[in-house]
């Protein structure tokens, strides 16, 4: 039944030149990939599964040393001419890249770069390479394909561009697809679109697909077979079942039990997995996982373990571990190898809301901006309604979640509080001081209870100021005399969980999660009562983040503070909210307790979000029925009339009578209460719950 | 991918970057060789540049004026000397100034926007519309008998408006960065902002800058002194023992070719730590030549 | 769309106004066109002098807004006034403007052409041969004052002259002035006489422009070459060569615009150095003239070509960059 592969990769390894010496970027990595199947490899940032792809084609920069073999149907393509690859390039194999806007040429049409792809390799005329371009556009959904066809990449949305790389790489029917991250940069939606093109873009050219990915969602979703890659290495590889549901290998073992599960609720521990991935330019002996890993045995640290076949599952199920046998006999899973803080219990002690001390209200909150055109002559459009009358609190020791794609208004909302100052029109109450009229010295007093974190931790810190005098700014600024600082440094620095040490580094010289945690202490610094966390874990690893979520959780509860999360990975919303408000288009859709929103959603956009939401669980993937929305973003500037969602409203589109949508069209729901208790307001005219998960 | 943390800072790794470019280590040695002549060697010679040799007029080069002389009798390695002495000044006092004024006007333009940014900005414009030689050039009588100090601060005023841009669209861009923004969040005010995250977080732009603008503000003083517009008698400067001697190229060489090698060799010196420099700031940027 | 550009137009103007008043307040209470009568023998009559300065709208006598205020109205009606030795203005200008395109129109598309080539040429080969000629061209080019330059080249062509034998009164490459008098231009002698005394400043002005394009581009280009694009292009089969020349290349053009319209706008400007070494009697003689000549008139006359030109410069890059960059356009 074992068709030929018609990928062989045997050997690989890449080193690259850098400033501190050559990165063993790929080190001996080998898989083979059959015919029209899905291979995934998954790995964080620096695993090397990207490198190890670029290799395949050959299109690393000229200072990568690549050894081995790479066999494509038989023929040997390391070491080929560029005139003889670019003949397979495109045309046999080809590749969709991550970040479809750089990955595109900035001044030349969509269609025509696509027709480029069909005239390298096939003789015809431009005219009908660009009729078949615009065929292509068609397949891959790109409405009014022949009109778009003449715009240019800065013209298409990301969702788009990225339909547009992949009709790039199906032009010539290629008997191999390499996706690379082909939906990073894109939200949950538009990923669910796009996940779905590639699966028509196979069944259309029958091809194989190496689909590389961070996101174990994904793999579960999409992928036949699976590798795990870390430090350059394959660390366990075999068919999705195998490694999803009998994993040997222990960093496995750790990712998979990271991940904040949707499926799951509140009472999921998270086992984080401590430490950072090995450095690739002086790379120790023995397994690379040795410093982070729980089972760790001597020899671990001077035997790198091969990656060798399981005996129990099936043909095919390969792990580097010393111990898998062992893991294998024990059966052992994520919670037994790591050790997982117990879940936590909502905490507020069952009192009703209603009876706790609100410390932060929003009503009707408006924003609107100025839209301008044009890079030279700059001019006013239009205006972007950015927020269009939200309203909601937060009462102590209350985390509220706040969800939406980009450009949904989430990131307006949060910068109208943080401002402290009048909105355009609404009102906001911070720790019952109105924004509208407070003096400028109560706005500045407010400032200390009122602290953000935020997204990339990278830019939350000053690159040029150590870490002592980023926590002492806070300090400084509100006057707390110069002589406590140090003290108080070393404070923060022990309750997130760094050593004091730290404090004289500089922030290049810490690891992703570390600076997160520095971020976390400077909002402590002056001891607030309210923090905005503005996507605080969604730019850290997988493996990391695990260990931030679980220090906001221990915070929250030892200082008593009230959390703002603002998100669009609603997993790690449902993990650590107590409620939750879904908005799209400068509204919100839906808002309530976070178990009723997500167990029983009542607005068709949050069923769709929730159901776009790929689970790291390839039996759930496989028989989960997907709700995937139609087109785009409408333009902010000119909202739809009525329901803002119903241009892409699966109901509207789907269940509805004529009759029924024209109360869609005319009449802006409001937010109320429609299916259930009184606490779980949705806006839409029909309402009805139902179970997406 | 994450590296083992490193404990030096970015200061130090500048620096090491920097001196392991050969090129830009010659240059900066080259600059302080010549800085060190210029000031120290009227100390060890006989001839100084305002006493006159009433026995050599025209003297090629000898043992006794190892540069020759002019036709009055003047010693020509004195006068390159003395020359490079101000050359030297000029550029770097002007170099500061300008970038120090880019650096506060951009920043501030930048930072607090709207009437403030409108009132730069107009200011900017209007000098790059001027026609800057020509305005220093019609200033030139005032700097007789004057300080030149006068002379580079009209250098410096025609010199900063571009870099003043570039920090503005930086200010505008790092205003955004959440770092500031935490800053602000925290009720630091808006020039302490500017003072400690903002302007810091351009030195290597700054620096990189200062040492373009001395090798372009001494270029300017030769062009300007050629015409009699720049440094005034009795003062020299490299520009105006160029711009006296030029004809003199074809008939007695050393008054021309000396002082043009050296102003050359100080140029070029200091463009090569202009390069370095922004190789050490920037290891993933193409190298540059300046 | 039509009031913004008639604000912009507006704003633009007035930046003109001030910058030529200024300019010329500045000239008429700085310069002393008195002092062209003063050293004469014998010394004319103060009368004499006195209505001489007022025919040209010198006299520091009267003041100065008065003098301003006979200056500007002249200039509404299209009249810059009258030089020193009573000429007008905008003859001068008009005369000259074209005497320095002349000079500097060969010199700016040879440079700007071959520089942009090289600099590209040598980021794709960095760190080879090419690159490192050029590289090191470019960085003594531009250390060297064009002063300096121009009397090097200028030297090197009598040198020339000399060693082949060209000693007498026909010359293989003149060093002075346009053409030698009395030619007629548009014959065949005419036009290599004018060549024979282009070629000099030519080959000074086209150094310039490479050691400035060539550097620029190469950074341009090596920006672009490790652009995820120009993997793209080569991931859907281009072969490397046909993806730098048309992904690669025609993007890293974009930011080169802004100098070629300054470069082409301000040809009219001329090049004050060269062609004062070389004895053009163009725009940028005109320019160091007017301040050594005392003479106020042509100095704001100046300004206000010069202040013009460079808003046009301005509105060229701008409109070029839309043409090359679809992501700028409106
Ligand atoms: S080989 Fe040792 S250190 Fe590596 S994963 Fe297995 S048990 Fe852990
Ligand atoms: S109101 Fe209508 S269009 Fe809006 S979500 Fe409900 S069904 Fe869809």
């Amino acid at each position: 039944m074992e068709a030929a592969p018609i990928l062989q990769v045997r050997d690989l390894s890449v080193t690259l030149d850098s400033e501190a010496g050559p990165v063993l970027a790929v080190r001996s990595v080998s898989y083979s990939v059959r015919p029209g199947e899905v291979f995934g490899i998954v790995g964080e940032s620096g695993s090397g599964k990207s490198v190890s792809s670029l290799a395949v084609m050959s299109l690393l920069p000229s200072h990568a040393r690549i050894r081995g073999s790479v066999l494509f149907r038989g023929q040997e393509l390391l070491g080929q001419s560029d005139r003889a690859l670019s003949r397979i390039r495109g045309r046999r194999i080809a590749m969709v890249f991550q970040d479809p806007l750089s990955a595109l040429t900035p001044v030349y049409s969509v269609g025509d770069q696509i027709a480029e792809a069909i005239l390298v390799h096939e003789s015809m005329s431009r005219e009908a390479a660009t009729e078949r371009a615009v065929e292509l556009l068609a397949l891959v959904g790109i409405p009014s394909p022949r009109h778009r066809a003449t715009a240019f990449p800065h013209e298409f949305s990301g969702g788009m561009r990225q339909r547009a790389m992949i009709a790039m790489a199906i032009a010539n029917r290629p008997d191999l697809i390499i996706a690379d991250e082909p939906t990073t940069a894109l939200d949950v939606t538009i990923q669910a679109q796009i996940l779905q093109v590639l699966r028509t873009a196979q069944e259309v050219t029958g091809a194989a697909i190496i689909l590389i990915t961070h996101d174990m969602g994904i793999i579960a979703g999409m992928a036949d077979r699976v590798g795990v890659m870390y430090a350059g290495k394959l660390v366990e590889t075999g068919s999705v079942d195998d490694v999803f549901y009998r994993a040997r290998m222990p960093y496995t073992l750790g990712l998979l039990g990271s991940i904040p599960r949707l499926d799951r609720g509140t009472h999921q521990a998270l086992t984080p997995i401590e430490g950072t991935p090995p450095s690739l330019v002086d790379l120790p002996p023995g397994c690379p996982f040795e410093s982070r890993c729980p089972l760790r045995i001597p020899s671990c640290r001077e035997v790198e373990p091969p990656l060798l076949e399981m005996a129990a599952s099936g043909p095919g199920h390969l792990a580097a571990c010393h111990r898998s046998a062992e893991v294998e006999r024990r059966d052992l899973k994520s919670a037994d190898v790591f050790p997982a803080p117990p879940p936590h219990a909502s905490d507020r002690d069952g009192a009703p809301r209603a009876e706790l001390d609100q410390v932060l209200e929003v009503q009707d909150l408006v924003k609107h901006f100025p839209l301008v055109k044009g890079a030279i002559l700059r001019r006013r459009v239009g205006t972007v309604h950015a927020v269009d009358g939200i309203s909601f609190d937060i009462r102590r020791g209350e985390t509220l979640g706040l969800v939406g794609e980009s450009g949904c208004g989430k990131t307006t909302a949060i910068m109208e509080i943080l401002n402290l100052l009048a909105p355009t029109s609404g009102r906001i109450v911070v720790f019952g001081r109105d924004t509208a009229n407070i003096t400028h010295r109560e706005r500045f007093e407010t400032r200390r209870d009122l602290q953000v974190v935020f997204q990339d931790p990278m830019a939350s810190l000053d690159p040029r100021l150590p870490v002592h005098d980023i926590l002492a700014e806070p300090l400084e600024a509100h006057g707390v005399p110069a002589v406590e600082h140090s003290a108080r440094v070393r404070e923060l620095l022990r309750l997130v969980g760094l050593e004091p040490q730290h404090a004289s580094r500089y922030p290049q010289a810490l690891s992703g999660g570390q600076r997160q945690r520095v971020g976390i202490a400077r909002a402590l610094a002056l001891e607030p009562r309210l923090l905005v966390l503005d996507e605080p874990v969604s730019s850290l690893d997988v493996s990391i983040r695990a260990g931030v979520i679980n220090l906001l959780e221990q915070l929250k509860k030892e200082l008593g503070l009230s959390y703002l999360f603002v998100a669009h990975d609603l997993s790690v919303v449902r993990h650590i909210a107590d409620r939750v408000a879904v908005m799209y288009l400068g509204r919100f859709v839906e808002i309530g307790a976070v178990d009723d929103v997500f167990d029983r959603p009542a607005h068709p956009y949050t069923q769709a979000l929730l159901s776009a939401i790929p689970l790291p669980d390839p039996v759930k993937e496989r028989t989960r029925t997907r709700i995937v929305l139609e087109g785009d973003l409408p333009d902010p500037s000119d909202p739809p009339t009525g329901c803002r969602f119903r241009t892409r409203c699966q109901k509207f589109s789907g269940e509805l009578a004529d009759a029924a949508r024209r109360r869609c069209i005319e009449e802006q729901p409001a937010l109320a209460a429609r299916t259930g208790g009184p606490d779980h307001l949705d806006a839409c005219h029909y309402a009805v719950t139902a179970s997406v998960l | 991918m994450t590296a083992e943390p490193d404990v030096t800072s970015r200061g130090q790794l500048v620096l090491r970057r920097f001196l392991r470019r050969r090129l830009a280590m010659l240059g900066f040695t080259i600059v302080l060789v010549l800085f060190a002549i210029a000031y120290l060697s009227p100390l060890f010679v006989a001839w100084q540049y305002d006493e006159l040799d009433a026995s050599a007029f025209l003297s090629p080069p000898t043992g006794e004026h190892w540069f020759g002389t002019t036709q009055n009798g003047f010693d020509m390695f004195a006068l390159t000397m003395r020359g490079m002495q101000k050359s030297l000044v000029v550029g770097l006092v002007g170099a500061v100034l300008s970038t120090a004024l880019a650096a506060i006007a951009g920043a501030f333009a930048g930072y607090f926007g709207r009437i403030l940014n409108a009132a730069i900005s107009a200011v900017m414009d209007l000098l790059l519309v001027l026609p800057g030689f020509l305005i220093v050039a019609i200033l030139s009588p005032l700097f007789q008998g004057r300080t030149w100090l006068f002379f580079v601060l009209l250098l410096a005023a025609f010199q900063w408006m571009i870099t003043a841009r570039i920090v503005r669209g930086m200010t505008l861009s790092l205003k955004e960065r959440e770092f500031v923004q935490a800053a602000r969040f925290m009720g630091v005010p808006g020039w302490k902002i500017i003072f400690r995250h903002i302007l810091p977080n351009m030195a290597s732009l700054l620096i990189i800058d200062a040492t373009v603008n001395v090798s372009s503000l001494i270029l300017a003083e030769v062009g300007l002194s050629f015409f009699g517009f720049g440094i005034q008698p009795p003062d020299v400067s490299l520009g105006t023992l160029i711009g006296n001697y030029s004809n003199a190229a074809l008939t007695f060489w050393w008054q021309f070719y000396l002082p043009a090698g050296f102003l050359v060799l100080l140029v070029l010196a200091v463009n090569l730590v202009g390069d370095g420099l922004r190789d050490a700031f920037d290891p993933n940027a193409p190298s540059r030549v300046t | 769309m039509i009031s913004f550009l008639l604000r912009r137009l507006a704003y633009l103007a007035l930046l003109v106004l001030v910058a030529t008043s200024a300019a010329y307040f500045l000239a008429a209470t700085q310069l002393n066109p008195r002092s062209r009568y003063e050293g004469r023998n014998p010394p004319p009559p103060a009368a004499v002098v006195d209505a001489a300065l007022d025919a040209l709208n010198l006299n520091d006598r009267t003041p100065v807004l008065e003098r301003f205020a006979r200056w500007s109205t002249g200039v509404f009606h299209g009249d810059l006034g009258r030089t020193v030795d009573n000429t007008s203005v905008n003859e001068e200008i008009d005369r000259r403007m074209w005497v320095s395109l002349r000079l500097m129109l060969l010199g700016a598309i040879l440079g700007s052409a071959l520089g942009v080539a090289g600099g590209a040429y040598a980021a794709v080969k960095q760190y080879q041969k090419f690159d490192h000629v050029l590289t090191v061209f470019s960085f003594v080019i531009l250390s060297i004052p064009t002063v300096v330059l121009a009397v090097l080249y200028k030297n090197a062509g009598i040198g020339l002259n000399n060693l082949l034998g060209f000693t007498g009164e026909t010359k293989l490459l003149y060093t002075t002035g346009e053409m030698t008098p009395g030619l007629d231009p548009w014959t065949g002698a005419g036009i290599m006489d004018r060549m024979a005394h282009l070629i000099l400043p030519t080959l000074v002005l086209a150094s310039i422009s490479i050691a400035f394009y060539g550097r620029y581009q190469r950074n341009a280009m090596l920006d672009i070459l490790g652009s995820d694009f120009l993997r793209t292009a080569q991931a859907k089969g281009l072969p490397r060569s046909r993806a730098l020349i048309r992904h690669g290349l025609r993007t890293a053009l974009i930011p080169m615009v802004t100098f070629f319209a300054y470069q082409f706008a301000l040809l009219f400007v001329g090049a004050t150095f060269t062609e004062k070494i070389f004895g053009w009697h163009g725009m940028g003689e005109y320019f160091v003239n007017s301040v050594t000549g005392q003479d106020v008139n042509s100095v704001a006359g100046v300004t206000l070509f010069v202040a013009i030109l460079v808003l046009i410069a301005g509105f060229l890059a701008d409109v070029a960059y839309a043409a090359l960059d679809p992501r700028v356009r409106v």
